[in-house]
């Protein structure tokens, strides 16, 4: 809908709650969450689609919130890393992250987190190599990665460990040193 | 420095008639905007000087894949994500599946979108060669027209393209002529993945005994438009397989123009060019 101005008021879901978004159509989704919702777990890394760390989901699938004007979400379901963890309990990736050091110094670990989720709701039992791909167009400069995926590895384990799945394969992740 | 966002507009019809309605209200005033991964990148950079657009994202008329019996047909909205998992195209066009896969991260192949990497016309963009190279036909649109062009020579010179103001690219056709087709498909860049490509190559090719009946070649990054390159499949067509290296190599260097620029330089680009073409025919000699 049309403001004054140029401005446009879009309707969306965002962590399951509808909202209203009044902004310009050209603001990008990541500056709308941020100022607007006050959802500053989304981070601003290069702004240029490179670094993945203002990931959210939008419609179930993981995307850039630099690279989406805002006139785009009319309509869309929009997740953040706030919607993320359940009620009371951290989502198994976050756990993971905090038990193996996932993080340092902690601008990319919302959207690593956001990368990893997605990675294992597609595909709950990934190889080393699917684990690489699904974290590519993530940006870290601290860790060197390998914590990372070692939160990664740890966050499939706790998933197979939960038992929700029986029927999974019940591949074992030992990470090694000379991967990258 | 940033852009000033309230100089930008971004219009959303809600179907295709109106979109193109509006494409030739003033043809010229609006471009299309699709999934945003190259325009929002200018945009942030202060560096998007046209200033209106139609949003086009959501026109459910431009997606989707649907294969008949003599070519596939591919919605210009279609993107890398559904590309990669369409099993047709994975079947029969494994380089354009590997091109969608190599084409930035998961993020961004949700949101790029074929008909994006073609009408953004860069050069060296990552679809173009496999689509050169597979013959590939573009829809264009517009309120009163329709056409069938052969995406060979669309690209006409730097972002220039054989497309009228008022007309929206709208579907892209494959004809499903690869069968017992050699394809080779390599995108060389900085590192695996996210990097914009250093040079690109794809090329199919058919034997005959000891001959080579049929190839196609094509290059990204090496002109100023992704290129077919028509002489030295000439020089080559025909040809004894063993005998193929130098005379494809000789032809190649005269055929690509590549330049220096941020990702890499010309003599860079050349060598890899020729080693990739070098590397395709080898395998064609091994495989013959």
């Amino acid at each position: 809908m049309k403001m004054g101005d140029g401005v446009i008021e879009i309707l969306c879901t965002v962590n399951e709650e509808p909202r209203t978004l009044r902004a310009y159509p050209m603001e990008r989704l990541l500056d709308v969450l941020r100022e607007q919702l006050q959802l500053t777990g989304t981070k601003e890394g290069c702004g240029e689609g490179e670094c993945g760390a203002c990931s959210v989901f939008i419609n179930g699938q993981v995307v850039n919130s630099c690279l989406v004007p805002v006139a785009q979400v009319e309509g869309a379901t929009i997740k953040t890393i706030e919607g993320i963890a359940g009620a009371d309990q951290l989502h198994a990736v976050q756990q993971a992250f905090i038990e193996y050091g996932g993080a340092q110094c902690g601008i990319c670990t919302p959207g690593m987190v956001m990368a990893a989720v997605d990675l294992l709701e597609r595909n709950p039992n990934p190889s080393e190599a699917d684990i690489r791909t699904g974290l590519a167009g993530n940006l870290c400069r601290c860790t060197g990665y390998m914590k990372i995926f070692e939160s990664v590895v740890g966050a499939c384990k706790k998933d197979n460990e939960a038992g929700e799945k029986q029927n999974r394969s019940t591949k074992t992740h030992e990470p090694t040193r000379n991967l990258c | 420095m940033r852009a000033y966002l309230p100089s930008y507009n971004l219009l959303t019809p809600q179907n295709l008639p109106d979109a193109l309605d509006l494409l030739a209200r003033d043809p010229g005033v609006y471009k299309p905007f699709a999934g945003g991964t190259d325009l929002m990148v200018l945009l942030e950079a202060g560096k998007l000087s046209h200033k209106n657009y139609i949003n086009i994202w959501n026109l459910k008329e431009l997606r989707g894949i649907e294969a008949v019996d003599y070519h596939v047909t591919i919605g210009a909205l279609t993107t890398y994500t559904e590309i990669q998992a369409h099993p047709v195209l994975r079947a029969e066009f494994p380089m354009l599946c590997q091109a969608a896969s190599e084409t930035g991260g998961l993020a961004i192949q949700n949101r790029g979108t074929l008909g994006g990497n073609i009408a953004n016309a860069s050069p060296a963009a990552d679809s173009p060669p496999a689509l050169l190279v597979y013959d590939a036909e573009l829809e264009l649109v517009s309120a009163t027209s329709s056409r069938w062009v052969a995406y060979h020579g669309f690209h006409t010179g730097y972002k220039q393209m054989n497309i009228q103001p008022q007309e929206l690219l709208t579907r892209i056709r494959l004809p499903r002529s690869t069968k017992n087709l050699k394809q080779y498909y390599r995108k060389v860049g900085t590192r695996k993945a996210q990097a914009i490509s250093k040079v690109c190559f794809a090329a199919t090719a058919s034997t005959d005994g000891e001959r080579l009946a049929d190839i196609r070649i094509a290059l990204g990054s090496v002109a100023p438009i992704p290129i077919r390159c028509v002489s030295t499949e000439a020089a080559l067509r025909g040809q004894q397989i063993d005998q193929l290296g130098e005379l494809g190599k000789a032809a190649l260097v005269r055929e690509i123009v590549p330049i220096d620029d941020i990702r890499s330089t010309a003599n860079y680009r050349i060598r890899v060019g020729l080693n990739l073409l070098g590397d395709f025919l080898s395998r064609l000699r091994s495989s013959s």
